[in-house]
């Protein structure tokens, strides 16, 4: 596969008031052209961090202080300013949360649509205007032309996310980085915008980088998954690897804590107790330890390395080590090795 | 409705309009009516917008309702004085858990004075011992350690945040709990925790739960009966099992196949049914029953077609 | 990839069902007013005015024990003497001055008693400046604090009420706010003192009378938004009265605002004063205020000049202390700027 963009043992720390908050420890992967990449996690899991450091999008206060960023080889971490004004919007482009505050509420949406293709591609007005009208066509924008003069505020919130999409992919970008771009929205307007990005993505080609504490999106829109926890990825995988065999005991616990539509009431739900580390002083180590019901003393006192599942399925925890017990997975996961298993008879 | 059960709370043509007489005038809640059962978790469904939140916020009586009834135990309270013995009365036997742990606990406050809030107004403790023994209770109640009684809220996670409300309303040891998104704005391993809790907690002291939600899957586990709810008006009715199983209101069944499901396969063959949100509404329709204890929004010849 | 070789028993399952650490506050217990503290101590700038502050403060309230002299014992004999500093020989402050061309002693030539030191000299009536800049300062803070507490004491109640009833009493209050604000605070000096003396009084009556809208404006628009606030709700639902939630959930969470609001009081009364004293209407003779010293030293600025820098310097170093104190604690109390 034709790796675009490779991150490699990545650190950020952000410098508060009450000391270093490392926030993230030394994360890798990598993504293919084309493949849609979830990062799943909680918040403060560091999972937006990753990618805003991509772009360089970070607070003053942040700090990346080892690892590299590769974008077709080349270092990102060594570009000057000018050089990544180059590569944002244009060649890598993001999506955010709100679409209320992502959208400039006192200028035309044609104009907004067209921007980045007036600041990178130095085309003429017309011409990036003909553009704008063909990509609101594509994002599902009844009537481009006649609304190209609308203002954000006319428009609902579905709507507006897809324009903010429009901006993001007028320029065909490489890589689209999508943080969260659904939470904000309804349940109906969601399952959309989901089904518009899997149409785009067919459309332009274009990877995706898809950001989510909500395992429910991730099924259907990963090629493959990562999960994240206090600043470290756990477990990645492709998407079936991750939710038919998953192998780390909070990935085991996001999935199983999510009641089904057959869950019956009975049933308790299988929780998570505790809450996430405080990243200022990270434990020494496995950090999921304290929550996790499978703990052993190893993971206390030494961080798992990732453990080969398969060739494109890894996960971080001490017990795929070969000495380590044998041990029973809730019932939901049990199901979904079964599950698995049907998948590989296929 | 099933005769043999006992209804604490009987919604009668709510009407909850805003901004009345003017341009802006919204119908946030238009003329809906349900019971609760003594003893039931009752989930109200809806998108942002719907109208959900306020109708529990009317229920409460955060707001003075502009036309219906709202019958809690037999006694129409939508019309009670906002200060009065009576309302006194109310506030302790119906309380609210609330959407955002952030900001629904005063950042000035200990933790011990934000749950003993209830305890003083409805001064249900003699002394300051006596107060700390119950701060102390109900912390251990909702599984957080009392000796951080004396902390501020946002020394707190989200999901310790949202026990410390729970325990705030569980104070007064109240019958019915309306719960407002009490999940929503957590994060997925902390909602289990929440509504693990809140189902203990309901089974330990018999109480009655009005669970308002936009999460279906969530709403699905912990209710009883489910009411969806759509501009203002109540669409669908019935029990949690049969309305997943067999919805009939064109907006409930777009809802439900919007659900995202944590299961490749599933989300690989899902299809969207879409709404047309225009046609949505016409004269004649109102909320009947059309299958035991199954209600639908519907005119009277669709109505005849079940029977 | 290699497997790490660990001992056989470190791969016990730890029991960690029920395990009370999971519920563990890791951070250090720390109040928001102690966080709020740490902000402030962090800027430089609002420390060195917060000292600054205190001091001038300080000399104010200890004035009649701190001044030299009765600021307003006339010694014709030694009017507008310069400054001098003991026996030591500072230039400016050695009882020199400019006559003619020549620098003369000016205490000796109006045979000042040996051991007469003004520290900022004297002026025309002969009274000792130093002591009247303290006491003219101390008159101005009176002021500062006067017209604060009505601020407080008006401006809050007024415009929480005014935001937390809000529909039409909101919009009575609001209109009543606008025609206050529109009457300028010099017209109203001016027609306070056909009714009153001009003095003390009536200039914090006319600060009391304009002052305090800012205030309310500013009280009412935070008011609004905390009473859609869950905690303010929850509180509701509880049955809590509005007093007592104006007094535990609103004052508490307006306090920042009030704070820096107050900030910008203070130095707008104390110039508003010097301003009135300066033209002629405020603090009347013999009484000094910095207003009034100022306008007496400008008169003679140009012969001595000392006469007006002095009470310049202080006046300029109030308003400006309190400004950057002011911004320093707005800074202090926004969570936003935490780097």
């Amino acid at each position: 596969m034709d790796k675009i963009l490779e991150v490699k043992d990545l650190h950020v720390n952000f410098a508060t008031y009450n000391g270093t908050v490392q926030a993230i420890r030394g994360v890798n992967f990598d993504l293919a052209a084309g493949e849609t990449l979830a990062i799943v996690g909680e918040s403060g899991s560091g999972k937006s961090i990753t990618v805003r450091s991509i772009l360089q999008l970070l607070a003053k206060n942040a700090d990346i202080n080892k690892g590299t960023i590769l974008y077709h080889g080349e270092d990102l971490l060594k570009k000057s300013k000018k050089e990544m004004d180059a590569i944002r919007g244009n060649k890598i482009s993001m999506i955010f949360q709100d679409p209320m505050t992502s959208l400039d509420p006192t200028m035309t949406i044609g104009k907004q649509v067209a921007e980045p293709l007036l600041i990178h591609n130095k085309v003429s007005k017309k011409e990036a205007l003909g553009r704008a009208e063909e990509v609101l066509r594509l994002v599902g924008i009844p009537n481009p032309k006649e609304r190209m003069n609308d203002y954000p505020h006319q428009f609902s919130g579905g709507q507006r996310q897809r324009i903010v999409i429009a901006i993001a992919i007028v320029d065909y970008p490489e890589i689209l980085i999508a943080d969260e771009p659904t939470t904000a929205l309804d349940v109906t307007v969601q399952a959309q915008i989901i089904d518009l990005l899997k149409e785009l993505q067919q459309k332009i080609g274009t990877a995706i980088i898809f950001i989510t504490h909500d395992l429910g999106v991730v099924a259907g829109i990963a090629d493959r998954v990562a999960v994240m926890y206090a600043g470290k990825f756990v477990e990645y995988g492709s998407v079936d690897e991750v939710f038919y065999n998953p192998q780390h005991p909070y990935t085991w616990g996001l999935l199983d804590s999510m009641p089904t539509l057959d869950t019956s009431e009975d049933d308790h739900l299988n929780s998570i107790p505790g809450t996430p580390p405080n990243l200022l002083n990270p434990p020494k180590g496995d950090a999921f330890a304290p929550r996790n019901e499978y703990a052993m003393q190893i993971d206390l006192e030494k961080q798992p390395p990732f453990f080969k599942v398969s060739k494109t399925h890894y996960a971080a925890t001490w017990l795929l080590h070969p000495d380590a017990p044998k041990v029973t997975p809730p019932k939901g996961i049990q199901k979904r090795f079964e599950k698995f298993k049907k998948l590989g008879d296929k | 409705m099933a005769e043999d059960k006992e209804a604490i709370v009987q919604v009668k043509h709510l009407k909850q309009y805003f901004n009345i007489g003017k341009p802006n005038e919204v119908k946030a809640v238009d003329d809906v009516s349900f019971d609760i059962y003594k003893g039931e978790t009752f989930g109200l469904v809806g998108e942002s917008g719907s109208g959900k939140s306020t109708t529990g916020r009317s229920i409460i009586r955060l707001y003075d309702p502009t036309s219906g009834q709202i019958l809690f135990n037999g006694k129409d309270i939508s019309k009670i004085k906002s200060h009065g013995p009576q309302m006194k009365k109310f506030r302790r036997e119906m309380q609210m858990i609330f959407q955002d742990p952030y900001a629904s606990l005063n950042p000035r406050m200990k933790v011990k004075d934000i749950i003993a809030e209830g305890l003083d107004v409805h001064g249900l403790v003699k002394n300051d011992d006596e107060r700390d023994k119950r701060v102390r209770e109900l912390l251990d109640m909702v599984h957080l350690n009392p000796e951080h009684m004396t902390r501020y809220p946002y020394e707190f996670s989200g999901g310790q945040r949202q026990r410390i409300g729970i325990a705030r309303a569980l104070a007064v040891d109240p019958q019915f709990i309306i719960a407002d998104e009490p999940i929503s704005a957590l994060d997925v391993s902390i909602q289990a925790q929440v509504v693990n809790l809140m189902q203990d907690i309901q089974k330990e002291q018999g109480l009655t739960y009005m669970f308002i939600a936009h999460d279906l899957s969530m709403v699905k586990y912990i209710s009883d009966r489910i009411a969806v709810m759509y501009q203002g008006k109540i669409v669908e009715l019935a029990d949690a099992d049969e309305i997943y199983s067999h919805p009939l209101h064109p907006y409930t069944k777009s809802l439900l196949s919007a659900i995202p499901v944590p299961d490749p396969e599933i989300e690989k063959t899902r299809q969207r049914i879409d709404f047309d949100h225009k046609s949505s509404f016409h004269k004649g329709q109102k909320l009947q029953e059309v299958m035991p204890g199954h209600f639908l929004y519907c005119d009277d010849t669709k109505a005849a077609t079940f029977k | 990839m290699e497997i790490p070789q660990i001992p056989k028993d470190k791969f016990k399952l730890l029991n960690n069902a029920g395990n009370k650490e999971q519920e563990k506050i890791g951070t250090p217990a720390l109040t928001y007013m102690q966080d709020v503290r740490r902000r402030l101590f962090k800027n430089k700038v609002a420390v060195v005015c917060l000292t600054l502050l205190t001091i001038i403060v300080f000399i104010s309230v200890f004035a009649p024990i701190i001044a030299p002299y009765n600021p307003n014992a006339q010694h014709a004999t030694l009017s507008n003497l310069p400054p001098k500093l003991g026996n030591l020989n500072i230039p400016g402050f050695n009882g020199y001055q400019n006559m003619g061309g020549k620098m003369v002693d000016a205490y000796a030539q109006v045979h000042a008693p040996k051991g007469t030191y003004y520290l900022l000299g004297t002026d025309y009536l002969g009274r000792d400046l130093l002591s009247r800049i303290i006491y003219g300062t101390r008159l101005s803070l009176i002021v500062a604090v006067l017209a604060t507490l009505v601020d407080l004491l008006i401006g809050i109640p007024y415009g929480i009420v005014s935001g937390w009833k809000g529909g039409m009493t909101d919009n009575v209050m609001q209109r009543i706010v606008e025609i206050v604000s529109s009457v300028p605070n010099l017209i109203v000096v001016i027609l306070m003192m056909i009714i009153l003396k001009p003095g003390l009084i009536s200039i914090v009556l006319a600060i009391a009378i304009t002052d305090w809208v800012t205030m309310a404006r500013l009280i009412r628009a935070q008011t609004f938004q905390l009473k859609e606030q869950e905690y303010v709700l929850a509180a509701r639902t509880l049955g809590e009265s509005s007093t007592k939630i104006a007094t535990k959930h609103l004052i508490p969470n307006l306090s920042s605002t009030i704070i820096i609001q107050t900030m910008f009081t203070i130095p707008n009364a104390i110039f508003f004063e010097a301003f009135l004293s300066f033209i002629g209407i405020g603090i009347p003779a013999p009484n000094a205020s910095l207003g009034t010293l100022l306008s007496d030293g400008q008169k003679a600025f140009r012969f001595l000049p000392y006469q007006m820098w002095a009470p310049a310097i202080i006046l300029s170093i109030i308003m400006i202390a309190t400004n950057l104190l002011g911004d320093g604690l707005r800074d202090a109390f926004d969570p936003q700027s935490s780097d």
